[in-house]
């Protein structure tokens, strides 16, 4: 299943990163040389087997649903890169 | 009296009982040897204000009789993908530029509470993404070893990764332990190449809160240290159950160092057949066989095992960990914390941001996560993986049936000059070869510093128990190294 520059471009997009068009074809080798490799796993027979879910085995806990977070918009805007108003800002998404 | 910084953690720790030296002396003896080691570029944010306070601190503990237990007063150097409140956090990364963190890491607060001190913030690869520390935003961290002979004389030599900081201060005696995380050989890996302990705990044994995530289903903090007693100690204060990770489990944190009793009668060793690998240099093989040789004489069986998947762990790694990583990386947009480049439109936006924070092998794994979990090939990929990964565990469950532990090599070769295979990912991946299965079964494993390359650079051993097995783990852990007598220094 070789990858073309085509199919490297939808998965920069779905990634959400910057490739430009230059870049795609190097790209597409080194993704394919990395998935050639791990094709491998084709000789394992799986038949039956379980996907693993939880590396231990362990029952996943439940907490109260109950607040026990809150009041704390100061720290959460502490790192926003261009926070204003007690909001963070994003470019205009809506015309 | 040697000089402090030479003292492992448990002797610095008799030494501030006895009042030979206060924990403001050792801190102020470490701060001077950092700054005389800044060429290793082990340290990303250094905090020696932050470390006098908190030496003082413990000195007015122990002053009053109220010393908190083996690590008041003991510097420590702590991995850049914990937080720490107010305290420049990156995780190597571009995109985390100027980030500081509002609350501290359940695993760095457990330590504080222990009255540990915390010399600085160490390097690492970006993200945790790399066997050799070569990958991260604020350069290459030097092994402070150096190969005699060989190709690699002379040269600058990597640490290993990602956990290289870490490794590299631990080594040249600029901090007396310090924190790593594992995803597939990450604290272990950097351990063997730098000489030193490297502890990956059980899955869950310590809290992923507060720790910047790489693979979660992988992902685990431990100590890296001087000695396997040292380990011990660290672990006892890092491991703890904390409801805000909810993998963590609950179980009681045993006093590690209590299990070093030096008696390993009886124990079944396991030596796994498939570990053997073609390729793998001689003196890799005449070391595990001197390890092998070492255990058997202090009393333990050994035992030849078969856990016949091995070979499929790296492969499936490179599926799991950039699956969990292309999602865990997607909350780096651009608009809530760290670097942001500003785009033509909001798509724009993430998509430059994210191109200029990134390096290049945290963006080729999240290319190559994105795609195997992508419409269409989830099944092939992901849950081919994921049942890869069942057989794996597997191998190691039937294998406790005959032994109590297994040994291996850490790692395939010693450390490498920097600049060496970085254009071929695979063949950087294939450092972890020997470490990835136990992380894939989430299993604790150490290395154990046991011997030198014929070009004079350490080799490790390496040990994997069953899961909750730490004590068992370090117990044979102790026998190897006193067997090793490992006393070489960079």
């Amino acid at each position: 299943m070789a990858l073309d520059t085509d199919t490297v471009r939808r998965i920069a997009r779905l990634a959400r990163i910057h490739v430009d068009d230059a870049e795609l074809a190097p790209l597409a080798d080194e993704l394919n040389n990395i998935l050639g490799w791990i094709e491998q796993l084709d000789e394992v027979d799986t038949d039956g087997v379980a996907p693993m879910t939880s590396v231990v085995e362990m029952v996943q806990r439940l907490r109260a649903d109950e607040l026990n977070d809150g009041d704390i918009q100061e720290d959460v805007l502490a790192n926003a890169p261009d926070p204003a108003d007690g909001f963070f800002t994003a470019p205009k998404v809506v015309e | 009296m040697s000089a402090l910084t030479d003292l492992t953690i448990a002797q610095a720790g008799d030494g501030l009982d006895k009042a030979e030296f206060t924990a403001r002396e050792l801190t102020d003896a470490y701060l001077t040897a950092m700054e005389a080691a800044r060429g290793l570029n082990a340290y990303i944010a250094e905090t020696p204000e932050r470390a006098q306070t908190m030496a003082d601190a413990s000195d007015a503990r122990r002053a009053k009789g109220e010393a908190a237990g083996p690590l008041d007063g003991i510097p420590l150097a702590i991995k850049d993908l914990f937080c720490t409140e107010g305290v420049l956090s990156t995780a190597g990364s571009h995109i985390l530029d100027g980030f500081e963190p509002r609350y501290e890491s359940t695993v760095t607060q457990n330590l504080w509470d222990a009255g540990a001190v915390m010399l600085g913030k160490v390097n690492m690869d970006e993200f945790a993404m790399g066997s050799a520390n070569i990958t991260s935003h604020y350069g290459p961290t030097i092994n402070p070893w150096k190969a005699g002979s060989g190709d690699a004389a002379g040269k600058d030599l990597v640490p290993g990764g990602s956990s290289g900081g870490s490794a590299s201060a631990v080594a040249a005696r600029i901090a007396a332990g310090a924190t790593g995380t594992d995803t597939g050989g990450s604290i272990r890996q950097p351990g063997a190449f730098c000489g030193i302990v490297g502890m990956k705990p059980t899955y869950g044994r310590c809290s992923r809160w507060g720790v910047i995530a790489f693979a979660s289903s992988l992902d685990q903090a431990g100590p890296l240290a001087r000695t396997v007693e040292d380990s011990a100690l660290m672990l006892s204060a890092m491991a703890s159950f904390d409801p805000k990770d909810s993998t963590s489990i609950d179980q009681p944190v045993p006093d590690f160092a209590a299990a070093l009793t030096g008696d390993i009668r009886g124990l079944r060793v396991g030596v796994p057949a498939e570990y053997r690998m073609d390729g793998t240099p001689r003196e890799i093989e005449a070391l595990w066989q001197q390890g092998i040789d070492w255990l058997r004489e202090a009393g333990a069986e050994i035992v030849d095992i078969s856990l016949p998947h091995t070979k499929y762990a790296l492969p499936a790694y490179y599926i799991v960990a950039p699956a969990e990583a292309s999602s865990n990386l997607a909350r780096y947009d651009g608009v809530r914390y760290g670097l942001r480049v500003e785009g033509e439109d909001l798509t724009d936006t993430y998509e430059r941001t994210r191109a200029a924070g990134f390096g290049d092998e945290v963006q080729r794994r999240i290319m190559i996560g994105t795609y195997v979990l992508s419409a269409g090939y989830y099944d092939a990929y992901y849950l081919k993986a994921q049942r890869v990964r069942t057989r794996i565990a597997d191998d190691f469950r039937a294998a406790w049936d005959s032994c109590d532990v297994i040994l291996t090599p850490t790692t395939p070769s010693a450390a490498f000059a920097i600049g060496e295979k970085m254009d071929d990912p695979i063949a950087m991946y294939l450092n972890d070869i020997f470490t990835v299965p136990a992380s894939m079964a989430g299993l604790p494993a150490i290395s154990v510093p046991a011997g030198l390359s014929g070009d004079g650079l350490p080799l490790g051993l390496h040990l994997i128990a069953p899961a909750f097995g730490e004590e068992t783990l370090f117990r044979a852990a102790g026998v190897l190294e006193a067997a090793a007598a490992f006393d070489a220094r960079p």
